[in-house]
């Protein structure tokens, strides 16, 4: 049991490897890239724009009610603001990446898997890693990081609307403990967490997707583990990255 | 000319599951070989194991020098390239008409320009008779026509080794025919070396220089069609007659009680009719004769010796009859031969 799991977990990290090496083989597959990024951003912006309103408006009215009560009102716009960049967006964007695109990864790696053309692929001198899965895990990535600028300025201004219209702060104070709370860094390491999540997820759902276990029902199967697995990966790493974070990168307002 | 194929010493396990053990072989370069099996024997494992798609635990299987189970990654891609693989069930991109499937090797690994792709293409699609289909997906076409349009996609890059993984399963007995013819002329034409994995009787009758048999987790036999064909181990006898008294049974094989209670029950079983050699295929009229046929007929009479007697008169019989034909020209063939 114990040495089976830590076999896959071996064998994901072999995947990982190897897919970061043939990034840098020639030929680069440039058009399969853009349909895949073109595919990936299709599922993902929609349902992403309007789950960062609702996630904006929560934290909002949840840190407004809170610094209320401490008599803090003028650092909400600061405290919520970071809440959303930093924790808020970049697990929307992982939710969505695993949960929309990386299904759809898996599921059609999978069928191609059962169906021989992946075999079939390498038979003709073509390595599978290199044609479909750099694509495909670039794609992931490149949308991550996009849709987590997008998910952050859409959830700050859901923030914005429901701190001003429906808890009656005061806009100047609301921006201006931007500045007084929140920095660059937040920002940057809210967009290297959504790349790092476009990479896992897109890592996962190609090596489940690559190993199916046993016909159709095992595609079934791997879809269903590779969006589970992404999730728990994505959520460990997440609580990884911001202790590393919190630990490197000085508070401003300390 | 084709490429000799060695395999040395290959031994195969799923598991705990043993497939095949010690399996020793050469494909000699150019000719045309077939690999019997009953079902579930590891005929598709080997084929596998051949273009390094499965790695067996022990044994190489050696291209030009290169080990396609344990040499290096890279070396194994470049080796891929001179093979084509007819997979069982045409294993063509879902995604992809049937030209651009054919299309698919060319443009992954030569720099044609379109028209030439176009031209090459369509020549392939016409020696497989898929005129007129080639803008369908492989979803809408007959499983008969996925077989042979997976063919046209292995044979597009001129390969110099054609393996073929059951080209007969699912096509009716006229298209097996056909297909069997298609197979020689494509013989005479590239001069490849193929082997054919199938447990179709006609095929292994007509096409093949060489056979051999899995059986019981090993090689049965592997040398010149004469040999198999007139061999009276007990495996082969029963599969060429396909009849159930013997060694094989519905779940892969008996055991010692089962043939014993046969065996008693015996005297029931009418004799199988005598084995006649059929004559193997000419190609079409109009082809170059299958360079193979010579440097065939050196190798095996000068190998005579060492064949047992049966084998050795049948193919006496055959060169003597006929000095350069790979058997027998049938009778009432006029001038096609």
């Amino acid at each position: 049991m114990i040495g089976g799991a830590l076999r896959q977990t071996g064998r994901l990290f072999a995947l990982a490897a190897e897919v970061s090496r043939a990034v840098f083989r020639r030929p680069f597959q440039f058009r399969e890239f853009v349909e895949q990024f073109w595919f990936v951003a299709s599922v993902t912006i929609l349902p992403a724009a309007l789950v960062s309103i609702p996630f904006g408006a929560v934290i909002a009215l949840q840190v407004g009610s809170l610094t209320q009560q401490l008599g803090a009102q003028s650092f909400t716009g600061g405290a919520s603001v970071l809440a959303v960049i930093q924790q808020a967006s970049p697990l929307i964007v992982a939710l969505l990446i695993s949960g929309a695109a990386g299904s759809a990864i898996c599921a059609d790696l999978g069928s191609r898997k059962i169906r021989e053309e992946l075999d079939a692929m390498e038979v003709m001198g073509v390595s599978p890693v290199q044609r479909l899965v750099v694509p495909r895990v670039l794609a992931t990535m490149a949308v991550a990081v996009l849709l987590n600028g997008m998910v952050s300025v859409v959830g700050t201004l859901g923030g914005y609307f429901f701190n001003i219209v429906l808890q009656g702060g005061t806009p100047g104070a609301y921006l201006s403990s931007f500045s007084a709370l929140a920095q660059l860094p937040d920002l940057y390491i809210s967009e290297l967490k959504a790349l790092i999540f476009g990479f896992i997820a897109g890592i996962v759902a190609a090596y489940r997707g690559l190993n199916p276990r046993g016909g159709p029902k095992g595609v079934g199967d791997a879809v269903n583990q590779a969006v589970v697995i992404t999730f728990m990966l994505l959520f460990f790493v997440n609580m990884v990255l911001t202790g590393l974070y919190l630990q490197i990168v000085p508070p401003k307002g300390g | 000319m084709g490429i000799e194929v060695v395999v040395e010493g290959l031994t195969m396990s799923f598991g705990k599951q043993n497939i095949w053990q010690d399996v020793s072989l050469t494909l000699p370069a150019g000719e045309v070989s077939v690999m019997l099996g009953p079902s579930g024997t590891g005929k598709t494992v080997f084929l596998k194991s051949l273009i390094g798609l499965l790695k067996p635990q022990r044994g190489r299987v050696l291209i030009n020098g290169v080990d396609m189970v344990g040499g290096r990654e890279r070396d194994i891609y470049e080796t891929r390239k001179l093979f084509g693989l007819m997979f069982q069930d045409g294993a063509l991109f879902g995604s992809m008409t049937l030209f651009d499937n054919i299309a698919f090797p060319l443009r992954e690994h030569t720099r044609k320009r379109e028209s030439e792709i176009r031209r090459v293409v369509m020549e392939r699609i016409e020696l497989v008779g898929l005129l007129g289909a080639e803008g369908k997906l492989p979803g809408e076409i007959s499983g008969g026509m996925r077989k042979r349009a997976g063919l046209a996609r292995a044979l597009v890059l001129d390969p110099q080794i054609v393996l073929c993984d059951e080209p007969d399963s699912g096509l009716d007995p006229v298209r097996t025919a056909y297909l069997s013819q298609l197979l020689i002329d494509l013989n005479a034409r590239i001069d490849a070396t193929m082997l054919i994995v199938t447990h179709n009787l006609d095929i292994a009758a007509t096409v093949p220089d060489n056979m051999g048999m899995f059986f019981r987790r090993e090689l049965v036999t592997f040398g010149p069609r004469e040999v198999l064909l007139t061999s009276d181990e007990p495996v082969v006898t029963q599969f060429l007659a396909g009849r159930r008294e013997g060694p094989i049974g519905m779940s892969e094989e008996k055991d010692a009680a089962t043939l014993a209670a046969e065996a008693d029950s015996a005297p029931a079983r009418p004799a199988d009719a005598p084995r006649v050699i059929v004559p193997q295929l000419e190609p079409s009229p109009g082809l170059p004769p299958r360079a193979a046929v010579i440097r065939r007929r050196e190798r095996v009479l000068g190998m005579l010796d060492t064949l047992p007697p049966a084998a050795r008169a049948a193919i006496e019989d055959t060169y003597a009859r006929h000095a350069t034909a790979p058997t027998v020209p049938m009778p009432s063939a006029g001038g096609g031969a």
